[in-house]
Formats: C-alpha cells, structure tokens, sequence
C-alpha cells in the first residue's frame, strides 16, 4: 500500500496546493468520474509572452480520493508559470505512466512529484482518479485555443489568446 | 444518530453447514493481491456462482447445444427443452401463476428497458390493444429517490418521449421510502409507479403493498426492481401482485447476460414487442408483421440459452438452500456487520440501523476518508467491497455523499468475514491518519 499511497501522495491529499477557483481565467470546465462520483472545476488563465503560451495560473475545486486530489495538486504545481508545450509535454509522460499498468516508467525531470504515482498504474481502477485533473486541463486548454482559433468579432487584440472571463 | 442493531432470530447455519456452501464455490478458495485469503462482500454488485451452476453450463455447452425453438432435430429439441425446463423452474421460484410469464432476457436493465420502450411503443401503436398503455402529456410516472439508475432512466426516457411527467418519492433521514405524501404523488394521472423492492444501497425494504394497493386504486402500472429481493429472500410476486418484475440472473449465484422480466400474463398478451426481428413474429409479410403470443414476442432472436439454463441450475440450488435459511443467516451477517461498524468511531452507516425490513446491502461512509481510498486499504487485505455511488447517484445526492462502501453479504459470507471488514475499516483510518 505504501507503493501506492506514497507519502508525497497524502501531503499533497491532506494539504492540496494551489487550491480554490481564482481570476482571470480563459476557460473553466467541470469533469465527473462517473464510476464513483468524484467531481472537479477547474479554470486555466494563459498568457502569451510573445513567443510562446505560458500557463499563469490553474485553479480548482474538487470533491475527490486522495489520488484525485493529490495528482491535480502535483499538476498545478508543475504547470503555473511554465510553457504550455513544457505541460503537454508533463501531461503526455504522466498519462503514458499512469496507464502502462506499470510497463512505462516515468520521468521526474518532466513530471516532477507525478513520478511519486507510478504506482497507480498497477490499479487500473485508479487509473481515472489520478488524471481526473489532467484531463480537464487538457480540456480546458483545448476550449482555449478553440476560442482562439475562430475569427474574433471585435477584432482587436491579435496577440491575446483570449479575452479573460471574470468569474 | 443512535444505532440500535436488532438481531432477527436465525434459523442458524452451523459453521459445518457455511463450510459446506462455502465449498461449493469454487472461486472462494482463491487468493487476491499477494497471498490474502479472498474475502468476498461485493455479492450485491454480482455474486460467485456454485459449482452446480457451472456444471449445468457445461453440461448444456458440450452436449445439447443447439439453436432453440427452430430446427426439428434432435440437438434443438434438447436445447428447448432445457431452456424451457429452466423458465418453468424460474416461474415456480418468483411465484409466477404461468410459465410464459417468464421472459428471459440479458439483464435486468434490459428487462426494465423492456416495459419501458414496450409502453414507449404503445404510446404510437395503431393496434387497439395497446391504447390502454399509452402515455402523453398530463400522465405521470412514479419512481422513488432511492432507485439504481436501471429503473430511473428509462423512465426519464420514456418521459422525454411521450411528454409525461416524472414525480419521486422522497427518502426519510432514517432511510425509509417517504410515503407521507402518497395520495399527492400517486393521482389519477399517475399510469406507472416503478419502485425497488430492496434498495441497493441502503439495504431497505420497501413496502411492497402499501405501493400496489395506491397504484392499484389509480389504474397504475406496478413495476417492481427486484435485483436486490428474489437473490436474498423469498419472493412470491403473485402474492406481491405486481404488474412487472424485474431480475438478474448473475446476482443469485447465475451467470450473467442473462435476466428475467415478469409480467402479468393479459398485460403482456397486449403490449407491443420492444426488440423485433426472429422468432417473436407470428405472420411476416413484405410489408408488415403480426407478433408471437409471450413469452416469444418479447425474446427476438436466438436467447441466451446457456445462461438460462445455468440459471435454472442456480434457481435450483437457493431452493434447496432455502430461502428462509439464505435470509436468516444474511440478516445475522448484516446485523452483526452493523453493530460491528457503527462501534468504529468516524463510520456513519447509509442506511436503516438494524435488520427490520433490511436487506444485506451495507453501506458507509469514513469521515476523513475517501470511499475509494477505504475501498483500496480493504483490497490490500484481500477484502472486496464496492465503492462509488453504486449506480444511484440521486440517492448519494439525498445524503450529501459522494461516494459509499458498500459490503453486500451472501449465503456463502460468515462473521470471520466481517471482522476482516472491520479491521480493514480501522487500518484505513490509521493509515490516512483520522483514528
């Protein structure tokens, strides 16, 4: 169990980081595990620095396990303040990790304390609950650059992705 | 809240007797996550099967298999005659006063699905006989808080459909149906009240007949979700005198892809078919169809005839048991599992607090601790317990829950068991720090 329910796991389950829905954001999605109930809302400000998108903040609310709320913890950690292709980059290794059933190792200097649930993927029951955040990340962003992509009315702006919504 | 456990007096299986049923499961022998006796509480999600039953399919597979009700050789003859030797055993098991009240099919959501879309199609029917079903605006259907999402659903569905009102019973905070309202919710315009007899989470028993005699007194349709009863007690539908009934055959010790829908017979006898094509058809012409009397009219295609057979065999087998015996010693298991978790500080238990009108679903919570995570501290035991909203996601909604533990017991279940629950329930809270 310890394998599983790594010590980083619970600190981060019993003191998330990053916690709470904050402005401005871009997009805010709500995702469901509809096996156990657990739900999340979680919001994604990005910001473009000239070359590149850069993920300025993450925030949430979720009703969830420890491996639910611990991983999404662990992804705002890694994810404010850095390139959005860096994140995809995490999220591409974290899921890869998560669901090789424990054939894919993952790899700290990408996905930094996420490398503490490799042992999730030996539990394919949990497999959900650990990318329930990432999931409506990826989403989130996604309906970012939906948004972005299609013509903008008021044609102002070019160089925002987006206009930020107030909550 | 006060957990007076109540202890129903059992006509008391020795342990040489459950050593003996025990033995009959093959499955229960095994071992689960490194080496930890099997200790299986999740009978309520779907149960182990006997030996008997798997022999049945076996025996049916390697030497009568065949396609029923067509051919006229002597393989098909076989295979109809085990498939309706099973029906007739099931009929006799539930109490249905005819054979053909029977129907077989995959689950008992299909069955329910079944009446739902049968009513559905009623509603846009030229055929006479089927006026009496039809649904509109201003007509309502009665379902109850507490119900899986099988007998919630297709309501809602067939409401969508015809322009019909959903209305619910509520649920009482000492878990009981809420009838106080019963002449309000069950009117002149209700024409359906589906409802559970046994409650999947809660463990509570319904009251069967205050519900048929209001509905009956309206006209209503009865359709009762009896997944949680006919596994774990004596069910004798005449005598419940419900219209419809529904069941699984891989909760009572059958395999699974197989169910049962019981109907009253002059109900089924006017009802449109739900799924069409082989065998349920009485004339075919190019452009239309007349329609087999039931049970056939309502099993298109070939059945799955197999798992009905394996099903007789496990009808078979709970009435050698007997179902006294089967409930008795899961009331003794239940009672003994509640007194046991509600003496753990930090357990609140979802569900009425002794066995009076209660099934053997048992369901928690852990204050501080997720029910997943209890769920996966138990499986490190070898302790397999459901966790989630156990497809009644209105009802976890009712108690501000997001998720339960849910042991379900089973003839093959012993208070050894039990404590193994209980000591995986305090090894959670050591291990997440809330003891």
């Amino acid at each position: 169990m310890e394998k599983l329910y790594q010590e980083i796991i619970l600190d981060h389950y019993r003191a998330p980081h990053h916690y709470g829905l904050r402005d401005p954001f871009e997009a805010q999605v709500h995702h469901v595990n509809p096996t156990c109930g657990d739900e999340i809302t979680l919001r994604v400000h990005l910001v473009d620095t000239g070359d590149e998108p850069v993920v300025a903040d993450v925030s949430y609310e979720a009703l969830g396990c420890s491996i639910s709320q611990a991983s999404t913890s662990v992804l705002t950690d890694l994810a404010i303040g850095r390139p959005l292709a860096d994140v995809f980059e995490a999220l591409d290794d974290f899921t890869a990790m998560i669901t090789s059933r424990g054939t894919v190792e993952g790899d700290e200097e990408v996905i930094g304390d996420g490398i503490a649930f490799a042992g999730v993927a030996k539990y394919p029951a949990r497999v959900k609950c650990a990318l329930l955040g990432w999931m409506a990340f990826k989403d989130a962003v996604v309906q970012i650059m939906a948004a972005d992509a299609e013509p903008d009315p008021d044609a102002g702006d070019s160089e925002s992705l987006s206009t930020a919504k107030e909550g | 809240m006060a957990q007076e456990v109540i202890t129903v007096t059992p006509e008391q299986l020795t342990a040489a007797d459950i050593e003996r049923i025990r033995a009959d499961f093959p499955i229960l022998e095994r071992t689960v996550r490194d080496g930890k006796p099997l200790v299986y509480l999740d009978s309520g999600a779907t149960s182990q099967r006997p030996i008997g039953v798997i022999d049945a399919e076996q025996e049916y597979v390697t030497g009568h298999n065949a396609a029923v009700h067509r051919g006229a050789h002597q393989l098909a003859e076989e295979a109809t005659d085990f498939y309706e030797s099973a029906r007739e055993r099931i009929a006799a098991f539930i109490g249905a006063p005819r054979t053909d009240e029977v129907i077989f099919t995959k689950n008992a959501t299909e069955s329910l699905n079944l009446v739902a879309y049968s009513l559905g199609n009623a509603t846009y029917s030229p055929d006479p006989a089927a006026a009496r079903f039809r649904l509109g605006p201003g007509d309502e259907v009665v379902v109850t808080e507490m119900e899986h999402h099988a007998n919630l659903v297709p309501w809602q569905e067939l409401c969508r459909r015809t322009g019909a009102t959903l209305r619910w019973f509520g649920v009482t905070d000492d878990f009981r149906l809420d009838l106080s309202n019963l002449n309000d919710v069950i009117t002149p315009r209700t024409k359906v009240v589906a409802f559970t007899h046994q409650s999947n989470v809660l463990g509570t028993i319904n009251p069967v007949e205050v519900l048929v005699a209001a509905a009956q007194r309206v006209g209503a349709l009865t359709v009762l979700d009896a997944c949680q009863s006919v596994p774990h007690q004596s069910v004798d539908l005449a005598a419940l005198d419900v219209d419809f009934a529904a069941f699984s055959g891989h909760k009572m010790f059958g395999p699974s892809g197989v169910g049962v829908l019981y109907g009253r017979y002059e109900l089924l006898a006017a009802m449109p078919p739900f799924l069409t094509g082989g065998s349920m058809i009485e004339q075919v012409f190019i452009d239309h169809s007349t329609y087999a009397a039931p049970p056939a009219r309502f099993e298109a295609g070939v059945p799955m005839t197999s798992q009905a057979v394996a099903l007789g065999a496990a009808v078979d087998y709970l009435r050698d048991v007997g179902m006294k015996v089967v409930a008795d010693h899961e009331a003794e298991l239940t009672g003994y599992a509640l007194q046991e978790l509600s003496a753990i500080d930090g357990v609140r238990i979802i569900g009425p607090s002794s066995t009076v009108d209660r099934g053997s679903a048992v369901s928690f919570v852990v204050d501080g601790v997720h029910a997943h995570d209890v769920g996966q501290i138990l499986d490190d035991a070898g302790v397999q317990v459901r966790v989630g909203h156990h497809c009644a996601w209105p009802l976890h909604r009712r108690f501000r829950v997001a998720a339960t533990v849910r042991a379900s017991f089973a003839l093959y279940n012993t208070a050894a068991e039990v404590d193994a629950l209980t000591a995986g329930v305090r090894s959670a809270q050591r291990f997440f720090g809330v003891s």
